[in-house]
């Protein structure tokens, strides 16, 4: 029967029937990281058990990590504290560890892929929603919470019922200025937060094929917005050529294998999903959200929606609410929305090509005095391939502080925060209330509408972009 | 896991969609490493002033939902990010049941994990809950052994859930314990791996 790219992965790891119905998985990469792991290894050392297999599990530090300064010293006790419960950890349970003084910490899941642990085919798994983002390589990967993290490491399995599938098929090519970002915000306003709950998407179409290992991760990095299970592409000469010759990628006659093996990760033709959806990447605009959930996004040519217009109560009510926070008016232009704070990085846009996409835009121009602009690499190893191409200059002499790298202001759990009532252009994925500090308000957008807005004061149409390249 | 067999408390509405777990519990509460401890920040944002005073125009502020252990919520409860610490929130406020139109499926997974019962309802159905709720009857009883929930001014209705999930919570079930009971089977399955490889 002809099978899905998810069937084949799904199939490839199933152990044994679980209760009920549901299934025993393996997982062959665990990826953890100082927030949600401290109960998990608390749980097992109460339970008196025993980690399976620390040889597939890898840890980071990057969520409440400061960005700035000597980061060795960490000044909140708080964190400080969770810092140290996962070196203790990792030590414990003999768990590889990219500490702050390692030449390759970064978010999880840019350095996952940097580093070659992200492979085709494999099942992975990580106490974060944005776990999604390592599908990109046709590998199915989806965020667990912290009861699951202590499931894994005991096991080196999970108990799942299987979700369904998604295509979503990309037909005709992105226009000039218009990224991987605005694919997906385009995907979510049209579907809704939850347009995808129980389901794991698989994005196909010529759009797709064209884009750049980086741009399908931001895709793949969304799909928990759209309220997925995961989202995956299929592997290809992109793939491959991103991954070999990366440190733990397979090398010599075990590539040769490999590679073999993955060209045949695709959806059989005829393969059934249970919905699909269609979008035309030729009509898709950059897109910029106005509201509190990241399917309240219009493109950059639109304006601020009328609560009158939402199809239901509950919209209406959504929207009155998103609108009351956000400080805006009904039918206001996006364009005319002045920013106060720019911040480009997070696991959706803090790689190299992001940067350099940002830079172009930036490259030549000083940032707006309204504008208080920040760029946060993904990973250390990104920041010093951006260094080598001398891109921190282009910032820094703009006027954007160039940081070491983590989460940062994506969700604002170290330092790197909103003030209340500041308005940020964001590249980010999250634009929920209070998310990049209480009271702050979030706009989403791609990194060189962020960077364009972070000259203008405000929102403009990066395809219209004087470059001074 | 603890079980859950049946129910019976008070019912507090929150009436909004796609409630994400930023405003169940901020980021600056997920600095601590124990699983207990959220319960006065449950919501916190919404809950209180910036001056800490409880926001009385926050349905769990209000008198009649005092105590209140089950909830009513919108659609798509519990999106957004992983972080357990919304869960075990929920919990520790006192929280055993919660009935919405849906849940984000990692919210739902993680509620199972701690012994919340997370039922689905049409919106339709929803509607008899609130109108009750308007006209001042607020407490109800979550049987998970019938599937149904009831009141003792004779409400009724019946639910369905998954028998994944009511196994699991009928029977309070320790799932690494039962993975690790399929011992042989992963080793077999590791095993296939290496000889893959």
């Amino acid at each position: 029967m002809a099978r899905t790219l998810f069937d084949k992965v799904w199939d490839r790891h199933l152990v044994c029937a679980g209760p009920a119905g549901s299934s025993l998985l393996y997982i062959d990469l665990h990826l953890v990281h100082e927030v949600t792991s401290p109960q998990a290894f608390a749980g097992l050392r109460e339970a008196g058990r025993k980690m399976r297999r620390p040889d597939l599990t890898f840890a980071t530090l990057d969520h409440n990590i400061p960005t700035l300064g000597n980061r060795m010293v960490l000044e909140d006790d708080l964190a400080r504290t969770q810092v140290e419960a996962l070196r203790q950890n990792c030590r414990e349970f003999d768990i590889p560890l990219f500490d702050l003084d390692s030449a390759e910490q970064g978010i999880v899941h840019v350095i996952g892929p940097e580093l070659g642990l992200t492979q085709p085919g494999m099942t992975i798994v990580c106490g974060d929603s944005h776990t999604s983002t390592h599908g990109a390589f046709g590998a199915l990967a989806f965020g667990i919470g912290t009861s699951e993290v202590e499931h894994v490491l005991a096991t080196q399995c999970l108990v799942q019922k299987k979700p369904k599938s998604m295509l979503v098929r990309f037909s005709g090519m992105p226009g000039p200025g218009v990224t991987a970002k605005d694919l997906i915000l385009s995907v979510i306003a049209q579907m809704g937060t939850d347009g995808a709950a129980g389901h794991v998407i698989e994005y196909a179409g010529e759009a797709i094929r064209g884009l750049s290992m980086e741009a399908r991760m931001t895709i793949c990095n969304m799909s928990i917005e759209a309220g997925a299970r995961a989202g995956m592409i299929a592997p290809d000469q992109t793939t491959f050529d991103y991954l070999e010759g990366r440190r733990f990628a397979p090398r010599g006659e075990h590539w040769n294998t490999a590679e073999k093996d993955w060209r045949t990760l695709q959806s059989d033709p005829g393969a059934q999903f249970d919905s699909t959806v269609e979008v035309n990447a030729g009509h898709v605009a950059p897109f910029v959200t106005w509201g509190t959930s990241p399917g309240m996004a219009v493109p950059i040519t639109g304006e601020v929606p009328d609560p009158n217009h939402g199809a239901s109560d509950s919209e209406r009510n959504s929207i009155v609410r998103a609108l009351e926070y956000m400080n805006l008016r009904p039918h206001t232009l996006i364009q005319e929305i002045a920013v106060d704070r720019v911040f480009i990085g997070s696991c959706t846009n803090a790689r190299l090509e992001d940067i350099r996409s940002a830079a172009r835009v930036i490259k030549g121009y000083r940032v707006s005095n309204s504008v208080q602009a920040m760029i946060v690499p993904g990973s250390q190893q990104v920041k010093r391939a951006a260094e080598q191409e001398e891109l921190h200059r282009i910032f820094t002499e703009a006027g954007f502080e160039w940081r070491e790298s983590g989460c940062s202001m994506c969700l604002g759990m170290n330092p790197d925060r909103l003030q209340p009532g500041e308005r940020c252009a964001s590249t980010s994925n999250r634009n929920f209330e209070g998310r990049q500090g209480a009271g702050g308000r979030t706009h989403l957008v791609s990194p060189a509408m962020a960077a364009a807005a972070a000259v203008a004061g405000h929102f403009v149409d990066v395809r219209n972009w004087q470059y001074k390249d | 896991m603890q079980s859950f067999r049946a129910h019976s408390g008070v019912v507090a509405v929150l009436r909004r969609d796609n409630v994400d777990t930023d405003q169940i519990i901020p980021k600056q509460f997920l600095k601590r490493i124990e699983r207990s401890g959220y319960g006065d920040v449950l919501f916190f944002d919404w809950r209180y002033h910036r001056d800490g005073q409880p926001d009385p125009a926050f349905p769990l502020n209000a008198p009649q939902y005092r105590g209140a252990s089950i909830l009513i919520a919108g659609k798509n409860f519990g999106c957004g990010s992983s972080r357990e610490h919304a869960v075990w929130a929920l919990r520790d406020y006192g929280f055993r049941a919660i009935l919405a139109p849906s849940f984000a499926d990692i919210f739902a997974n993680n509620c199972l994990k701690n012994g919340l019962l997370t039922v689905g309802f049409h919106q339709a159905e929803l509607e008899r809950l609130l109108a009750r709720d308007a006209a001042g009857v607020h407490t109800l009883k979550v049987d998970l052994e019938k599937c149904r929930i009831s009141g003792e001014d004779g409400f009724e209705a019946q639910f369905e859930v998954d028998e994944f999930t009511r196994t699991c919570l009928l029977k309070g079930l320790d799932e690494i314990g039962l993975t690790l009971n399929h011992e042989a089977a992963i080793a077999q399955y590791e095993r296939r791996q290496i000889r893959r490889e």
